[in-house]
């Protein structure tokens, strides 16, 4: 009886738990076709992604290439997590004591003109990227110093050889910018043939693009990720003005915009449109910097730098700032959630960094009357004439300068004379600069404050040997523990006793999107994740 | 026909009558033109907020006030605050002084460069004036907004090269009008005394002509008050004129307008409604001038 009784409830049970299962919400499966439309808030300055910084350029034409690796489009807030694209397998353990690696190439992928694609593409590729010929432009090949040679033995193997071992290797090959090109093309049409023809093996295929109005994707059916794409297509929208791209996405015109809009844009979108709008929010590979022209005084004294920074208050800022821009995070010259970031406690004894903003002002101004400015003195703050963050966080910081003494205009550019200020005229006073990278990789990305001379990227114009000796360390350090003690003397060199350039905030991205719009993860970098093979359209 | 006696008496009459003081002569003017005495208050009012601006305001119109974020108008804050705290009825009253600064410079320098060539031009003739009116003329088939983008985008922003950029395009339309008073002028006879009892150009040019011609140089100086306020607002509009943190009316709508029409309209409609009613008055009163010196369209 009792025995009959459990049977029963076991049953029952069982029952239960099979019809609870039954009825569970299962993940949905992706649906196959339809156009995502998005907008894009930026120009294309050319096709090829080797020359090409913008995400003007990554966002409609990324969709068309593939890449050695990439960041994992299932989790790309990892800045640890890479997966094969046109490689095979895993990403391969370095042998030869860390300094060789051997990426076995996938044999089923053609390109879009029906050529198959072998090692000896990828090879030519990475040779255009890392020692590309007399007069070719490389925008990122200071990424690869540490490689020695790259070589295809057969047409399945790639081998890449480092001079030393360093852990800034692998995250470099998985720059969204190494479209891998055919070495027909190369060889055929030259290397300059990418800046306007498109022929890659990406997931869409190059129909059209109609400069300053769209560019238009279809599906490439031959595509090496099986059951991928899900859309027909896609179309990148031009659309430079803010207005204009939220009221597409409003409208539903447009679908999604991936580089992110400030908080007052998402509340009212999301007050608009409700449960049709889903938000998407992560922090940014993006600081925005203050440098100082080391070539002009009184910014060539370290005491008025470091009064600079002092008077800035971080910690305030960003409770405010992050209601207005796209800036939230206080953070030092890593990456914040990297493992060699520094913490808030090692972050609050760098200046600038000071939880007590009264404190933290006085010293600027005893730095400003030690320096010869009691009464403090005038200069121009040169920024670039975009809003969302530059205009928003110049008129911030020229505010924070105010309340120790300084009187600063504010001299706003257009992007194109703005980057020729910095990099040619240097005729600035103090500029507003950035460091937006894609992956996250620090070893590399802090590059951003070594001399001149070494980096192509440093505008405030000062040489620092020092710094210069131990961002060479810590590249080639295997050890993660002794890199990250490397790294809090560097950034405490850089931030706070030289003061040679500080950052302000670190950006936050706010993506927010029509919920129909599946499979898209948002990534810690506007430029990453954008190939689109896995996105799907809800409807 | 008059007899020499009425003559008399009627000359008598003219000495006799009491002169009228300058009171009488505005009171006069306002009944007349109605509009204009309006309109001439108004630009009153604004040059008084201009120069009484520290005086008439409670907050100061830079210093970020984050505790007080896009707060509504209310008592505290008569027309809101903006993104930054800033009060933005004080950024108005301060931003009257950038608009005036930017429109009065620009009217002088454009009118007054125009008038000195425009008559420049007249007195030589011949083939010089050939010559530059055709340059008049390529400067003068550019709109004026197109052309001071041209200058802003070869002098870059701030606020001297929005005078600039401003005043270049004012240049030929005042040259012309006042070229075409000046050829008259040309023609009368104490000019050719001048020239016989061989004084300078510079003389002739500065001291019999340009007085003549100061009626239609006054008009159009007025005139261009409005429109360079207007090209001001604009040019920090589109982010090509006087920066942040800077009070200018077409820059505080060009931060609040995209983002906060809708959740904070007060950002962008209170400079907007400052930029409509000084460009509207300044247009009135320009037009005031206008009938006032313009014989022709004087009523009496």
């Amino acid at each position: 009886m009792r025995n009959t009784r459990m049977k029963t409830l076991l049953i029952t049970a069982v029952v239960f738990a099979v019809a609870l299962w039954s009825f569970a919400p299962a993940e949905a499966a992706p649906k196959k076709g339809g156009t995502l439309k998005f907008v894009v808030g930026s120009k294309i300055p050319s096709y090829d992604g080797h020359i090409e910084s913008t995400f003007g350029m990554i966002h409609p034409i990324r969709p068309f290439y593939s890449l050695l690796i990439r960041v994992n489009p299932d989790n790309p807030a990892s800045p640890t997590d890479f997966v094969c694209d046109v490689c095979e397998g895993g990403i391969p353990a370095p042998t030869e004591g860390h300094t060789k690696y051997t990426f076995k190439i996938r044999g089923d992928i053609t390109f879009h003109n029906g050529q198959k694609l072998t090692s000896a593409d990828v090879k030519a590729t990475y040779d255009k990227i890392i020692s590309p010929p007399k007069g070719i432009e490389s925008n990122r090949k200071a990424f690869f110093s540490m490689v020695e040679s790259v070589t295809a033995p057969d047409p399945k193997t790639l081998v890449f050889k480092l001079k030393y071992p360093t852990g800034a290797f692998v995250p470099a090959l998985a720059l969204p910018y190494n479209f891998i090109y055919s070495k027909a093309d190369l060889d055929k049409h030259g290397y300059k043939w990418h800046q306007k023809n498109v022929n890659g093996t990406g997931a869409f295929r190059f129909v059209q693009h109609q400069p300053g109005a769209f560019v238009e994707g279809k599906r490439y059916d031959k595509y090496h990720h099986k059951g991928k794409p899900h859309l027909d297509g896609y179309r990148a929208i031009s659309a430079p003005k803010m207005a204009i791209r939220l009221q597409a996405i409003r409208g539903d015109r447009a679908a999604i915009e991936f580089r992110g809009f400030p908080p007052k844009a998402r509340d009212d979108l999301k007050k608009a449109l409700g449960d049709k709008l889903t938000v998407q929010e992560s922090d940014w590979n993006c600081n925005l910097m203050v440098t100082p022209n080391h070539k002009r005084k009184p910014f060539d004294d370290a005491r008025v730098r470091r009064a600079l920074t002092l008077a800035i208050d971080r910690w305030g800022g960003s409770k405010y700032l992050s209601r207005i821009a796209i800036v939230k995070t206080v953070g030092g010259v890593v990456f914040p959630k990297h493992p060699l970031a520094a913490t808030k406690e090692e972050l609050t004894k760098i200046a600038g960094y000071w939880p007590d903003i009264n404190k933290s002002r006085a010293e600027a101004k005893r730095l400003l009357k030690e320096a010869g400015y009691p009464n403090g003195f005038e200069f121009t703050l040169h920024n670039r004439g975009v809003d969302q963050p530059y205009k928003v966080v110049g008129t911030w910081v020229i505010d924070q300068w105010r309340k120790i003494g300084l009187k600063v205009k504010q001299w706003v550019q257009p992007s194109g004379p703005f980057y020729a200020t910095l990099r040619k005229k240097k005729n600035f006073d103090v500029s507003i600069d950035f460091n937006c990278q894609s992956v996250i990789n620090p070893l590399v990305d802090v590059s951003k404050f070594i001399s001149d001379d070494k980096a192509g990227n440093q505008y405030a114009q000062y040489q620092d040997r020092q710094l210069d000796k131990w961002f060479e360390e810590m590249n080639k350090e295997p050890d993660v523990k002794k890199q990250r003690a490397i790294m809090r003397k560097y950034e405490k060199r850089a931030l706070d006793e030289m003061a040679h350039q500080f950052v302000t905030l670190w950006w936050y991205k706010i993506n927010p999107h029509r919920s129909y719009v599946k499979g898209w993860k948002i990534a810690p970098s506007h430029y990453l994740n954008q190939h689109l093979d896995n996105v799907w359209l809800d409807q | 026909m008059a007899s020499p006696s009425d003559l008399a008496v009627s000359e008598m009459d003219f000495d006799a009558l009491p002169e009228r003081s300058w009171v009488d002569k505005i009171k006069d003017t306002a009944r007349k033109k109605p509009l204009g005495a309006v309109s001439a208050c108004a630009v009153l009012v604004m040059l008084l907020v201009a120069a009484l601006a520290n005086a008439i305001t409670f907050y100061d119109p830079v210093q970020n006030a984050f505790d007080s974020m896009h707060v509504a108008p209310g008592a505290a804050h008569w027309f809101g605050t903006d993104q930054f705290g800033r009060d933005i009825f004080t950024r108005i009253v301060f931003g009257a002084r950038t608009a005036l600064f930017v429109g009065f410079s620009a009217s002088i320098l454009g009118s007054t460069a125009g008038l000195i060539l425009g008559v420049g031009s007249a007195y030589f003739g011949g083939r010089f004036d050939l010559i530059f009116q055709r340059f008049m003329d390529i400067f003068i088939s550019f709109p004026l907004i197109i052309m001071a983008l041209s200058v802003v985008s070869i002098f870059g922003t701030g606020t001297q090269n929005v005078i600039l950029a401003i005043t270049i395009p004012l240049i030929p339309r005042c040259a012309r009008v006042v070229r075409s008073s000046a050829l008259a002028i040309r023609e009368i006879p104490y000019v050719d005394a001048a020239r016989a009892l061989g004084f300078a150009h510079v003389r002739i040019i500065f001291r019999h002509m340009i007085p003549n011609v100061m009626a239609p140089y006054l008009i159009m100086l007025t005139s261009f008050l409005g429109q360079a306020i207007l090209l001001e607002a604009s040019l920090s509009y589109l982010g090509l004129g006087v920066q942040e943190p800077t009070p200018a009316w077409g820059l505080m709508l060009q931060g609040g307008a995209e983002e906060y029409a809708e959740s904070a309209p007060w950002i962008p409609v209170f400079p907007g409604l400052a930029i409509t009613a000084a460009v509207f008055a300044f247009n009135l009163f320009g037009d005031a001038v206008r009938d006032t010196l313009d014989p022709r369209l004087r009523s009496e």
